[in-house]
């Protein structure tokens, strides 16, 4: 379970439908897409009409995708071959979107982190955004000193993709740059490196 | 809060700006700057009435960074135990008052794109000083003032003149309503909706953007509190063993301060939370009227807001 005591860490209460928005668009990954299929069964007819779901596939087969699309069946799925590209398709949406919109995340943390980092990039409130957190554990971390963002982390200690550092993953997040902060662990001693332990998997 | 954050202000000037309705404003005693405040603040001016002391918030409306003044309106309430009465019948020029440091429950939100303001009768006052501070920065915002008639409607011609188009007027005895729905449908993400005035409206304006799809982080509302009034019952202090009446036409917090016992307290409206008490028991049913506690802490009837809550029954015993 994702509980820790550090204040910036955000929490994920869950997805629940909101009967009243003019617009449902959810962003999910495989993992997150079963929480959607929930959601989709509990929500009322309305709900479906008004909803649409954009699908991260990165890790799934065209015949995965497929069937989840049958699964989240009469709610309209895109499919997105990476996250990246399911965020610039979120932003263009967002761009020209009205009051009235809900905005839904489910899966892991990066991507519940990239949809609230491009609601408030078009002034929605994160908590606005109705999450709730499916699979992998993994992280999306900053290194603090040379400020590059290594992707899908996995372990701790790990080590910074662009600068080399050896990093301690904290649970300091920083919701504007949705990554959570990794500190070089070894700083006094280079050549003291404890061995990564897979802690976020 | 005690007597040591009070600040000994004096009436320079009074206007009526409607029939039921007048403008105060305030210097320090010793014309001291004031404090800047930021928009949709208010202070509570505490009334030395003759047998008593009564303390009211009201909303600040002049200009935020102007520390030379303090500017309030005061609608004259029928009914009223005390305060409004006293500030139209007992308040002139050169009149001393103390008030407290400026406090805001009502913040414009700081990333919107656009400030949607619902304001009925009274409810104008936060709006005056938010709208200085919002014009000032150049933000997007509308208002939409309903008033009763032209008479009891304030500040609508000031308003007009300095904000233009960005005012729009609905008078009731004309049978104008605040298109609201209509207002709150396509409006682009970033728009928050801000509302004030009597109970009802408030009800109304927040349930009208819900129903719209509107979350809750982008609707904001200030209550001016001013429950009903009950019967007397007990207070009893669990912490110093003392035993206090509450008057039917008192609060808690006001017999605690008549009896010298210091509880701690902001907005005195039941919005800020300040002044929450633990109930260790209850002989009798806890008349709940802030709008601060969740629905459960209500029921669990454990919590009490001093400053506006009050018990039907005997006898209840506080934390204190
Ligand atoms: C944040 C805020 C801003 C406000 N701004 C303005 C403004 O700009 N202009 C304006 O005209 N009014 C404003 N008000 C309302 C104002 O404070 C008074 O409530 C109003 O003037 C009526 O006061 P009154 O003493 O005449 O009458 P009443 O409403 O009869 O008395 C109010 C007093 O009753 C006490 N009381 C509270 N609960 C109970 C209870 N359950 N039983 C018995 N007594 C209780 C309170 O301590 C308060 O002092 C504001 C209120 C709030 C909360
Ligand atoms: S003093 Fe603010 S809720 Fe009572």
């Amino acid at each position: 379970m994702l509980v820790s005591g550090i204040k910036s860490r955000p929490v994920y209460p869950g997805l629940s439908p909101d009967p009243n928005a003019r617009r449902n668009l959810i962003v999910c990954d495989r993992a997150g897409a079963e929480a959607v299929v929930e959601l989709v069964a509990r929500a009322g007819e309305d709900f479906v009409k008004r909803a649409s779901v954009i699908l991260v596939a990165d890790d799934a087969s065209s015949e995965e995708a497929a069937a989840l699309q049958k699964k989240l069946d009469p709610v309209h799925v895109e499919v997105a071959c990476s996250l990246d590209a399911a965020i610039a398709q979120l932003r263009e949406i967002l761009s020209g979107a009205s009051m009235g919109l809900r905005l839904y995340a489910a899966g892991s943390e990066p991507l519940i982190g990239s949809v609230v980092q491009a609601g408030a990039e078009n002034f929605i409130d994160p908590l606005s955004v109705r999450t709730e957190h499916r699979g992998s554990l993994m992280r999306r971390v900053q290194c603090v000193h040379c400020k590059g963002m290594t992707e899908n982390v996995v372990t701790n200690p790990v080590k910074c993709a662009h600068c080399g550092l050896l990093l301690l993953v904290r649970d300091h997040y920083s919701r504007r740059l949705a990554a959570f902060q990794g500190v070089c662990i070894n700083a006094e001693d280079p050549s003291d490196s404890p061995e990564p332990k897979v802690e976020f998997q | 809060m005690t007597a040591s954050y009070l600040r000994r202000v004096k009436v320079a000037e009074v206007e009526r700006v409607a029939s039921r309705i007048k403008r105060f404003r305030l210097v320090d005693v010793e014309n001291k700057p004031l404090s800047e405040f930021s928009g949709g603040s208010h202070v509570t001016v505490c009334m030395r009435a003759q047998d008593r002391v009564i303390r009211n918030p009201y909303s600040l409306m002049g200009c935020p960074s102007d520390t030379s003044s303090y500017q309030i309106s005061v609608l004259k309430v029928d009914n009223s135990r005390g305060g409004s009465q006293f500030m139209h019948d007992n308040v002139v020029v050169g009149t001393e008052l103390e008030i407290s440091e400026p406090l805001n429950l009502f913040p414009p939100a700081k990333l919107a794109r656009k400030h949607i303001l619902v304001a009925g009768g009274i409810g104008i006052t936060p709006f005056m000083s938010m709208m200085s501070e919002l014009d000032a920065l150049g933000s997007d915002f509308e208002l939409h003032y309903g008033v009763r008639s032209a008479a009891e409607g304030a500040f609508c011609k000031l308003l007009e003149a300095r904000y233009g188009s960005r005012i729009r007027l609905y008078l009731q005895d004309q049978d104008q309503m605040v298109p609201l729905e209509r207002i709150l449908s396509n409006q682009r993400l970033g728009a928050h909706m801000y509302v004030c005035g009597p109970k009802p409206m408030i009800d109304w304006a927040l349930r009208t953007a819900t129903l719209a799809g509107w979350p809750d982080e982008s609707i904001h509302s200030e209550q001016f509190n001013a429950p009903p009034i009950g019967k007397p019952f007990v207070v009893k202090l669990a912490r110093s063993r003392r035993e206090i009446t509450v008057g039917g036409h008192q609060s808690i917090l006001e017999a605690l301060e008549q009896n010298g016992i210091d509880a701690p307290f902001l907005c005195r409206g039941g919005a800020c939370g300040q002044c929450e008490t633990e109930v260790s028991g209850c002989d009798g049913f806890i008349e709940h009227n802030d709008h601060y506690l969740s629905e459960a802490e209500k029921a669990s009837g454990r919590k009490i807001m001093i400053c506006v809550s009050r018990i039907s029954g005997d006898a209840v015993t506080l934390d204190l």
